[in-house]
This record gives C-alpha cells, sequence and structure tokens, in this order.
C-alpha cells in the first residue's frame, strides 16, 4: 500500500495574498496548477495513493487509470524534487 | 503631463533577516557590510515581531534568519515563533558552531523548518583559517550532527575560492556524508569584504571550469537524493546575473538596524535615505520608497541594457558590482560583455593571477580614538 506524504522541510500552503498553492521547500518554493494542488491537497501522511485516485476521480468524473497515471507522474516528479515519499 | 497608471509591484516572497551582525567567525568573504552594527544599534524583539507580522501580510511566504550568526540573538526563538505562527517557512542561517542539542530542541519545538549550516572548507586546518575560528570546523561537524538528529533538513553551504577549490570534491562528499539533502556550492562574489579580498580569493578561469564541470557530474550522480546548487561567480561570465532575482522584486532584506533594502549590499549605493522599519511599514516602503522604485524593472536601464532581449532575464545585473567597479550604480553591469566597462572583470581575473594576499578577515572596526 502506497501512503504518499510530505517529507520533512516541504510544506503545502495556501498563499492567500496571491490566492494560489505552493510547496514552501528548503531555500525555494514551488508553485501549483490547480490540478497539482487538488491532489497535494488530499496528500495527509494517511490517504493511500490508491485513495487519493478514488477521491479526484469521482470530483473530476473521470476514469480512475487516467487519474491515477496523471497524479502518479506529478508524485514522481516531487519524489525526484525530494517533497514526497511514497 | 498626464501621469500613468499607478504601478503595484508583485510582492516579495521572501524575507532576509539580518538579525545581527555579531558572529563567532571573521570569514574574508562575508557578505556583510565593512561597517559592522553594533549589539546597541540592533532592533529589538518587538521591532521584529512586528516585521514578521508584516511581512506576512504583505505575501512574504518564507523568512531566511541570517546575520552574522542569528543564534547570538538571544530573543532568536521568540523570533522563530512569530515566523511560525504567521505561516513562514522558516531557514536558520547558521556558522553552527553555538549550537547544542536543547537549543536544537528548542529551535525545532519553535517550529524552524530548515537549516543552512555553512562550512569554510572540507577540513580542519584550512577551515579554521579561513573562518579565522580555532575548533570552529569541528563544531559544524557536531552541529550537523545533531540538526540531523533532531529530523530537520540540511544544506551545507560551502563557499568557495582559490584558496579551497581544489578540495571541491571532498566539499561534496561531507556534504552527503552529514546528511544534507542540499548543497550549496557557491563561489565568493565580491562585493564588501570579498571585494577588500578579491585578490587572495578569486579563482582562475581553470579552476572556475573544473569545479563547474565537478558540480555538474555530482548532479548526475547525485540526483533524487542530493540537491546541489551553484552560484558562480560573475567575473568569467559573458552575462550578469539576475542580482536578487530582479532589483526589488522577489526579495526584502532587513539589517540589524532595521533599515530595509532590496539586498544586502545595498548601503553601498550613495544619494539615499535608507528607510528604517522603525518608522515606516514594509508595504508602504516596498511600494513607494525611493530605493526600492529606483532600479525595479527596466524603466531605469541606459543601453544596452534597455533594447536587450535578456532585460527581463538578468534585470540589467547587479547595480551594487555596477557601483563597485564603475561609480556608477545605474549602468549595466560590468560582467556583461555587452558592458562599455566589461574589461574591468578581465583586469580583476588578471590582478589575482599572482600570490595571495593575506586575508583581512571581518571584524568590527575599532571606533576611533578621541585624542
Amino acid at each position: 500500500m502506497t501512503v504518499p506524504r510530505f517529507n520533512r522541510g516541504f510544506r503545502l500552503r495556501h498563499d492567500t495574498v496571491r490566492d494560489s498553492w505552493v510547496v514552501l521547500a528548503p531555500e525555494r518554493l514551488f508553485a501549483l496548477d490547480d490540478h497539482a494542488a487538488e491532489v497535494l491537497k488530499l496528500v495527509d501522511g494517511h490517504r493511500t495513493l490508491d485513495e487519493i485516485t478514488g477521491l479526484l476521480s469521482q470530483n473530476y468524473q473521470a476514469p480512475a487509470a487516467e487519474i491515477a497515471s496523471d497524479v502518479r507522474s506529478m508524485l514522481d516528479d516531487l519524489v525526484t524534487k525530494g517533497a514526497i515519499q511514497l | 503631463m498626464i501621469p500613468g497608471p499607478v504601478r503595484v509591484p508583485e510582492p516579495p516572497l521572501a524575507l532576509l533577516a539580518e538579525l545581527t551582525h555579531r558572529c563567532p567567525l571573521a570569514c574574508p568573504y562575508c557578505a556583510n557590510p565593512l561597517d559592522l552594527e553594533r549589539a546597541s544599534a540592533e532592533l529589538d524583539t518587538a521591532g521584529w515581531l512586528r516585521v514578521l507580522d508584516e511581512a506576512a501580510a504583505l505575501g512574504v511566504l518564507q523568512v531566511h534568519f541570517s546575520g552574522g550568526e542569528p543564534c547570538s540573538r538571544r530573543d532568536l526563538l521568540e523570533i522563530v515563533s512569530r515566523a511560525y505562527a504567521n505561516g513562514l517557512y522558516s531557514n536558520l542561517i547558521t556558522s553552527g558552531v553555538t549550537l547544542d542539542e536543547p537549543g536544537v530542541a528548542r529551535l525545532v519545538a519553535a517550529g524552524l523548518d530548515h537549516v543552512q549550516l555553512s562550512f569554510q572548507d572540507s577540513e580542519i586546518e584550512s577551515g579554521d583559517r579561513i573562518g579565522g575560528l580555532r575548533g570552529g570546523h569541528s563544531k559544524k561537524l557536531v552541529a550537523a550532527g545533531l540538526i540531523r538528529a533532531a529530523g530537520l533538513p540540511l544544506t551545507a553551504n560551502f563557499v568557495v575560492h582559490r584558496q579551497n577549490l581544489e578540495r571541491l570534491p571532498d566539499m561534496l562528499a561531507l556534504g552527503e556524508r552529514i546528511g544534507a539533502s542540499r548543497i550549496e556550492i557557491a563561489h565568493v562574489q565580491y562585493y564588501g569584504w570579498g571585494l577588500v579580498n578579491r585578490a587572495a580569493l578569486m579563482p582562475t578561469l581553470a579552476q572556475l571550469e573544473i569545479s563547474t564541470d565537478l558540480v555538474e557530474r555530482a548532479r548526475i550522480a547525485m540526483h533524487g537524493r542530493v540537491t546541489i546548487d551553484y552560484v558562480v561567480p560573475d567575473y568569467h561570465a559573458a552575462r550578469p546575473k539576475a542580482c536578487m532575482g530582479g532589483w526589488a522584486r522577489r526579495i526584502i532584506n532587513i539589517t540589524p538596524a532595521g533599515l530595509a533594502l532590496p539586498c544586502h549590499a545595498a548601503e553601498t549605493l550613495p544619494g539615499f535615505v535608507f528607510p528604517s522599519v522603525r518608522t515606516a511599514s514594509l508595504q508602504s516602503i516596498w511600494r513607494d520608497n525611493p530605493l526600492f522604485t529606483r532600479f525595479r524593472g527596466t524603466d531605469w536601464m541606459p543601453e544596452p541594457c534597455r533594447s536587450c532581449d535578456n532585460r527581463e532575464i538578468d534585470w540589467g545585473g547587479c547595480r551594487c558590482q555596477a557601483l563597485a567597479l564603475t561609480g556608477d550604480a545605474a549602468v549595466t553591469d560590468p560582467a556583461c560583455s555587452l558592458s562599455p566597462d566589461h574589461h574591468l572583470m578581465a583586469e580583476a581575473v588578471a590582478d589575482a593571477a599572482g600570490p595571495a594576499p593575506d586575508f583581512v578577515y571581518r571584524r568590527h572596526r575599532t571606533p576611533a580614538l578621541v585624542t
């Protein structure tokens, strides 16, 4: 069972002044588009990857397989950046 | 004349909070100004707490606590706590030599997010000599262990120059060994103390090329495990750096005495009354103060910047470097090969080709004797 979680030193935050979501990181930040923000808001260290995909599939009324592939590649990118562990 | 529309600048993303100039080290390339502030001139606790509140309201997302040595401030925990309460991501930029286990635990409890630990070299003898503190290097190694044991993510910062570049592979290995998830290899920048010591620090072009190649290879070898950031000296470059990401675009700097600056070297610029957070809000300073608006954007630019395709990439380079090398802060940074003053860079590199002079260590100036 894969449970994505943020590594220490990486924080998801809503930027109220600019009304956007960002991941704050050591001496950098990653600006998120709406899709990435919707995924990461569900990353709480408890939900499994399947549960996250399932919720997004419901919300967007899109096929789970398609969502799963998008979510996975987005999370893999953040794994490479050190922000997320799977 | 019809006034143009009032332009509201994008808010800053980061606050560089130079809490103090006090420091146990005396590095000869310190980014602090030559005239160091004394403890008695420092902004008080309430002042810093207000700065953090105002910074968060303005749109700042990250705060870098720097110095001097920020751990020299007795109220550091209170200040870090306030950053946390404001949702700010906090980064402690420290020499590490005064950190102990309870101190690190208290910083974690206060909500600190990340530590950047400075190293002067990969080995004791040279590290202690460059930092000007006997025993300093060993204390840094202990501090790194404490930081990682507390679970804090760590950046190992190595400032490199002609007197330590040959050990760059050892520095990269040391960074990885102490558990840094990020390693910063920063060539000395030549302002303030660095400019005073330029001939003792400037690498040759060959040294620079070897170091760049080593960093590129280490990036590939450590991909996915360690992020390596690399800061080059622009004396050998064809294009200037986008200093501070552009003047008054992304970062606001507060000095120990509470002056607000677009960059930490801006106090060298003549003809400005430097705004103080003691008498003005961060918002009004960022938006309206002449020091901030003077070089913001592209309207101020002379040729060759004004018509250059790179003008919104490098933002004309560095104002303080233009001033330091040409005497005029409003000209193209001489680091640019298109600058009519570009020959100054090659001349400085040639000057540094001889034997390295002794360091002028960073110290508080002795007050002049009254006679």
